[in-house]
């Protein structure tokens, strides 16, 4: 019995002193966003502000550059409903009636594997005749074709979870296919949908190499924004360190707010969770 | 309701209007098609007509200052044979891959550990450990060079309470840190993943067989090779192939610390291919490169699932 809880005492300590370790970056990214540049700048560093202040955030929106958030949010919104809605199509007619075999699953999802960075020299020069280059529609129709594979694997397996029955009964009472997809199938799958979405938009969100390719002034997203506050001898730090909190803190919340779904997320659907 | 109501009517009307309720319509007949249609459109567009575009460009010979869109045959391919720097790009891909991977797997394997019994806070601190996962990797880059940098990180900082004096190693520049700087992000970031998936699958692991390990006595690494690994095996196989496939397109996190620098030195496949197509706009050249290594990947990737047996 003493043994036992002296165990998880240690258990414990360890585990909060891994915890803390692996947040420390993250503190520190934080925290530098909230510093004076002579902090900053402080020899030795300074681990807590004399105060927290906000002038790193206010310089971003007063220049403007805060607008890159908001890009980011309009590509990633865009992109994941459109992924959402042609890859949860797709997924249906896989899952039910088992579309193009095995073979068109697995190349559907061999898409997901090419390294972005071969995909994005082909959709550039693509792009350049179309003039798509520095668009929203560019990023959004890349993002979307990229996201699909994904939508449509774990899409796949959120409605072969679903009981069958409702979808018989539904045609019976006359709905047609479409109607069985949109009034049964949809609403069963919402759990899936929300998460799956997520990721979806968590990845979008979060790209670069397409970004840094494909944009150049107009469509700037913020990872791409943060890439451009280094330069030869001048970082600006502090640019860097409220950006960066101003484009994670929303992945942040909604990820903690789905914490049940995350492991099935990020598996690839390997783990139900 | 009264929309639903609606619309249930008007399909009704539309069946029995048609030819006495017989035929059905046009998509329902073809509905499994039309349904995976819009996404393999989609795909097509974004993935397939560009490859095939890019294997007509590699065998022109289109660079930043010359148009020539005249048949050269397989130059681009025999100039990537002969480029060193291509294959030490391939070379510093792969060291990246066999030393971040595994480090993650026992890390990852070790935290699950940690956290498979009850432990009070449990949900928290997963909860707070998994925050690095989604944290944008160009992000986690820039993240980490602000912790590495020699005067005002840190991390030297730490390392100068421990040493006595002050120690200013230029992680992001000597040739003897740029590796280890590189890695200690990579692995930072997505130990957890492993952690996570791991845990799920520790989770789930019969417990009766392990107690029945228990009772014949077999010692904790017995019990791991014969009963948990065996248990395991299908999620780790899936997330080690997830991150073996990330790390090999490793691109962001080095972007951000190193931009492959010193020199070439951690220059990875992915940062070369974009030096030769966008910084010195050897279009075709670029081309034959992208080509080989989805072609390389695809083998390998084929081979690796037969491997591991993955059940689809």
């Amino acid at each position: 019995m003493k043994r036992r809880q002296v165990r998880m005492a240690v258990r414990f300590v360890v585990a909060a002193l891994v915890t803390v370790l692996f947040l420390f970056p993250i503190y520190w990214l934080a925290i530098i966003s909230f510093k004076t540049p002579d902090e900053i700048f402080a020899y030795p560093p300074v681990w807590w502000p004399e105060q927290i202040q906000f002038a790193n955030y206010a310089v971003l929106f007063k220049d403007g550059d805060a607008v890159t958030v908001w890009n980011s949010l309009v590509i990633a919104s865009i992109s994941t409903v459109f992924a959402m809605v042609i890859g949860t199509m797709c997924a249906y007619s896989i899952a039910r009636f088992r579309t193009g075999g095995n073979l068109f699953s697995d190349w559907l999802l061999s898409n997901r594997m090419i390294p972005p960075i071969v995909i994005v020299f082909p959709v550039f020069l693509l792009f350049v005749e179309l003039g798509l280059v520095d668009s929203f529609v560019g990023l959004i129709l890349l993002y979307t074709a990229f996201n699909l594979p994904y939508v449509v694997w774990m899409m796949r397996g959120y409605i072969q979870d679903i009981p069958l029955e409702l979808e018989e009964s539904a045609l019976v009472d006359g709905c047609t296919r479409w109607q069985v997809f949109v009034r049964v199938v949809w609403p069963m799958a919402r759990g899936g949908l929300f998460a799956t979405a997520v990721f979806t938009f968590v990845f979008a969100w979060n790209e670069f190499i397409f970004a840094l390719v494909l944009t150049r002034s107009e469509v700037t997203t913020f990872p791409v924004q943060v890439t451009h506050y280094f330069g030869g001898q001048s970082n600006f730090w502090a640019k860097i360190a409220a950006m960066s909190v101003l484009g994670t803190v929303p992945i942040f919340i909604a990820v903690t707010l789905l914490q049940r779904f995350l492991v099935r997320g990020i598996s690839l659907g390997a783990v139900k969770g | 309701m009264t929309d639903r109501g609606a619309m249930r009517g008007f399909s009704d009307g539309r069946r029995t209007g048609a030819a006495g309720a017989r035929a059905t319509p046009f998509v329902d007949r073809n509905f499994k098609y039309l349904m995976i249609f819009p996404a393999v459109a989609v795909i097509l567009f974004i993935g397939l007509f560009p490859v095939i575009h890019t294997l007509m460009i590699s065998v022109q010979n289109l660079t930043m200052l010359d148009e020539d869109t005249s048949f050269h045959g397989l130059v681009h391919y025999g100039r990537l044979l002969s480029d060193g720097r291509f294959w030490e790009a391939i070379g510093h891909t792969l060291i990246f891959v066999v030393v971040a991977l595994p480090t993650e797997l026992v890390l990852g394997l070790a935290l699950a550990y940690l956290f498979l019994d009850r432990l009070p806070g449990k949900q928290v601190f997963v909860a707070l450990l998994v925050l690095p996962v989604v944290v944008s990797p160009v992000i986690a880059g820039a993240t980490w060079r602000l912790l590495f940098d020699q005067r005002y990180g840190p991390i030297n900082q730490v390392i100068g309470w421990f040493a006595g004096e002050d120690v200013t190693i230029l992680w992001t520049v000597d040739p003897a840190f740029v590796y280890p700087a590189i890695l200690i992000a990579e692995i930072w970031q997505w130990t957890p993943f492993m952690f996570l998936l791991l845990l799920a699958a520790l989770s789930n692991v019969d417990q009766s067989q392990l107690e029945a390990a228990e009772i014949d006595g077999a010692s904790f690494w017995r019990t791991f090779f014969k009963v948990v690994l065996p248990a395991i095996w299908p999620v780790m196989a899936i997330a080690v192939l997830i991150r073996a496939l990330d790390l090999f397109r490793l691109f962001d996190v080095v972007w951000a610390l190193t931009r492959g620098g010193p020199g070439t030195l951690t220059e990875t496949f992915s940062i070369y291919a974009y030096v030769q197509g966008f910084q010195q706009f050897e279009t075709s050249y670029t081309a034959a490169m992208s080509l080989v290594v989805i072609i390389l990947l695809a083998i390998t990737v084929t081979l690796v699932l037969r491997r591991m047996e993955i059940d689809r």
